[in-house]
């Protein structure tokens, strides 16, 4: 322990620096050195368990497998994107010969034809979630902030907030399909119907935590800080800009980091379900392929999905650390 | 200078004439296709090779047609997503375009300028299943069962579930699927009642009067579903019975091939309305899908080996190269290590394979009148319309017959186009020897001790 009272001596000096940074050292290698052991002795037990797992589609991977795949998956990415520039250079030629052979053709550049890789379904994962979520956000926290602050219109609205949160939204996922097919027709659809499938059964889930603990939070501000509004005579916007706002941003928060964390689960799921885009449709079409390498190609989804999971929880407490101004509240 | 306008309006107008005349021409020798993005689904099984060779060997694109291949979660959603549109084309069940046009089930006009195959199905049963029928299986000088084995075998085991008081249920993949009709006639054939269907009480399930009790499972989860114990057999396409081999869960009893010799199995089918909004589309389509079928059968299935490979990623079948390859390359594994060899197992091209014959579509009516999915009587014509309505061979042969105007392919491998009326000869090779004359469907579906009669109604 570093409590070594101040001495106007120059080797006293020296050993309170050396001292100091071995505790550096010692405390970042505890924070550090603890999650890695960790780590290893879990990966340790998986692959022991593996071993001893055999399936119908051979033995249960263990981490080496995984990994391994994890370079057959970039590698795939790499032919895809190879063929994928070879696609539109035959395209290139095939359509300047036609504009040789019918000069009133103009020509037009399709999109690639080729299949999404594991890659390219993390990315439509990410905008799916984030565009559903976003979404929410917009909706929910008005919502949340307008309830918090009218106890009749909580009142009017918490019954059927009540009833929809449990609900999980993949019993929406039909009726979401269905209307969508109804409602969204157009002949050259700008997204498709399946992201927006997706991203209203993140939404449906997004809004409620986002509803509920918005509304909380501005209902249990501190009666200080609304007296000092009264004083100033805000008006009704300033007092949400400048006193409503900040003081229930921790809330708001907690709300968001809550339902993107349950977004990305559901999500996953409903991609599974509805064989809709994205890495839930990636694990499902190898479980239905079922070849050897199917299940090490779904474990190492699995890790991706989890870390990805971690990344957004971490983000959204990055960006609660940025805009409040409770800087504790995020430690949560 | 109004000359020169004069001049200039002249030469102008001749040139328009001209490109008029030599649009005219290619529009003669085959035009443009007018909707070149398509999207066309599939479900996970060898059958739809022609599909991923037309794209990966280019096919498609040399008739202008930008393709995106999507995997379907099972045939219902297949066949709604080219009903509303979602989908251009897909690799169907025979029995999908016929019964929708029909209108039982969705109804919707989709007809089909292609078949894509013959033969391709076998019925797996479980290990302990097998166990139990072997007995009742005369064996060969070196101990293996003689093939083909006949529902006889299964005969005692179904009989014993039913003493016990327990269902025999088994599992196909739709309600007017190949392997329905394939199972069904199987059973029926060994003295096994797979059951009526009732669509005008509403009864839709299949069951009625069944000592065997068939469901609907999805092709790839078929081996899942016999590992849990929830189904004791099915009928399936490859390569989900070799699966069952190579998982050690189940053992594949008898193939198609067997049950009827170069069976149609898949078509593509595409909607009516498509066909006549973008013909030139469709002929094109048609023409990549020929050329897939002659490469996959090219030089005594010299190409196999490779198609496996492009079957084997996993945006097409998925699944691994050995269990693919096992029944696309001309041999079969029934128990595991009884491998034999069967030729014709997967056919593309040859025996006139893609030509969409009228007989082959009556014979799946007459399968469904036979179980009650048709509930009154109809006259000959009437199935000889349906027919027609559904397969189209004048599409079919607009695209060969250009094909061979441009030396892609050889008239002797088509029917004779001036000639050919659609009707195969009376066909013999049956597990139970009846025989199928597409001309007479009434007089056939008489022909049966188990299924429906004339005049018969549930």
């Amino acid at each position: 322990m570093s409590t070594a009272t101040p001495l106007n001596d120059e080797s006293q000096d020296k050993i309170l620096w050396l001292d100091k940074s071995l505790d550096f050292a010692l405390s970042s290698a505890k924070t550090l050195a603890v999650p890695i052991v960790g780590i290893i002795v879990f990966l340790i037990l998986w692959s022991a368990a593996a071993q001893n797992i055999n399936t119908s589609l051979g033995q249960f991977p263990g981490p080496a497998h995984v990994w391994e795949q994890f370079g057959s998956l970039y590698a795939e990415h790499q032919v895809a994107r190879e063929k994928e520039t070879a696609f539109y250079e035959r395209q290139d030629i095939r359509n300047a010969k036609r504009v040789a052979d019918d000069p009133s053709y103009v020509p037009k550049i399709r999109a690639y034809t080729g299949k999404e890789t594991f890659i390219d379904q993390i990315f439509t994962s990410l905008i799916t979630v984030m565009s559903g979520f976003l979404l929410a956000a917009v909706i929910a926290i008005p919502l949340g902030i307008a309830v918090g602050l009218n106890k009749t219109l909580n009142a009017a609205v918490n019954p059927i907030i009540q009833i929809f949160k449990p609900v999980s939204p993949l019993a929406w996922l039909p009726l979401v399909t269905i209307l969508v097919s109804a409602l969204y027709v157009t002949d050259d659809p700008m997204v498709a119907k399946a992201f927006i499938v997706s991203m209203i059964t993140v939404t449906l889930c997004c809004l409620w935590p986002m509803v509920i603990n918005t509304s909380v939070g501005v209902a249990s501000i501190d009666s200080d800080l609304v007296n000092v509004s009264r004083v100033l005579r805000l008006p009704a916007l300033k007092h949400v800009q400048k006193i409503v706002l900040p003081a229930s941003i921790p809330m708001i928060f907690t709300g968001m980091r809550l339902s993107l964390g349950i977004a990305w689960m559901v999500l996953i799921a409903a991609e599974m379900l509805a064989q809709n885009p994205g890495l839930g449709k990636f694990v499902w079409d190898e479980f239905q392929n079922g070849s050897s390498n199917s299940l090490s190609r779904i474990m190492a989804a699995v890790v991706v999905i989890g870390m990805i999971g971690f990344l957004l929880d971490r983000g959204m407490q990055q960006l609660q650390r940025w805009l409040s101004w409770d800087k504790t509240s995020a430690a949560r | 200078m109004k000359k020169f306008k004069v001049f200039r309006c002249a030469v102008l107008a001749t040139l328009a004439i001209s490109s008029f005349a030599i649009s005219s021409v290619q529009a003669e020798k085959l035009g443009y296709p007018e909707k070149d993005e398509l999207t066309f689904g599939f479900i996970k099984l060898t059958d739809m090779a022609p599909i991923a060779i037309a794209y990966e060997n280019g096919y498609f694109e040399e008739e202008g047609l930008y393709v995106t291949i999507e995997a379907q979660a099972n045939w219902k959603v297949l066949l709604d997503g080219v009903i509303d549109g979602r989908l251009d084309g897909a690799h169907m069940l025979a029995g999908q375009p016929i019964a929708a046009t029909m209108g039982y089930g969705t109804k919707a006009h989709i007809i089909t300028p292609f078949s894509m195959d013959l033969n391709g199905n076998a019925i797996t049963v479980s290990n302990d299943i097998w166990a139990q029928m072997k007995p009742n299986i005369p064996k060969m000088a070196d101990g293996r069962p003689v093939h083909p084995i006949k529902a006889d075998a299964l005969k005692p085991v179904v009989e014993k579930y039913k003493a016990e008081g327990k269902p025999f249920n088994m599992g196909m993949v739709f309600p007017v699927s190949t392997h329905n009709y394939e199972l069904r006639y199987w059973l029926a054939a060994g003295g096994i009642h797979p059951g009526y269907y009732a669509p005008h009480k509403g009864d839709t399930s299949g069951k009625i009067s069944a000592e065997a009790l068939l469901s609907v499972t999805p092709p790839p989860q078929m081996p899942s579903t016999l590992e849990a114990g929830t189904i004791y057999g099915y009928c399936v396409g490859e390569p989900w019975n070799q699966q069952a081999v190579f998982k050690g869960i189940g053992v594949p009893v008898v193939t198609d091939y067997e049950i009827w010799k170069d069976n149609p199995e898949k078509v593509f089918g595409i909607t009516a309305e498509f066909a006549e909004k973008y013909p030139n589309t469709t002929v094109r389509l048609t023409r990549a899908l020929i050329r897939a079928a002659m490469w996959l059968d090219e030089k005594n299935n010299a190409n196999r080996p490779a198609a496996v490979k492009i079957l084997s990623k996993p945006n097409y079948v998925g699944a691994d190269y050995d269990v693919i390859a096992n029944s696309m390359t001309g041999t079969f594994e029934y128990e595991k290590g009884d491998k034999r060899d069967v030729p014709d197992f997967n056919v593309f091209f040859r025996y006139n394979a893609t030509y969409p014959f009228y007989s082959d579509a009556i014979w799946y009516l007459t399968q469904m009148r036979r179980w009650g999915q048709i509930s009154d009587d109809k006259s000959d014509e009437w199935y000889f319309d349906i027919a027609k309505k559904v397969y189209r061979p004048d599409l079919y042969a607009k695209a060969a017959k250009s094909l061979i105007a441009e030396k892609k392919a050889k008239a002797e491998d088509f029917p004779d186009f001036a000639t050919e009326d659609g009707f195969k000869d009376p066909q013999t090779h049956f597990i139970d020897d009846i025989v199928y004359d597409g001309k007479a469907p009434n007089a056939y579906i008489n022909k049966f001790s188990i299924g429906l009669k004339k005049g018969d109604k549930i």
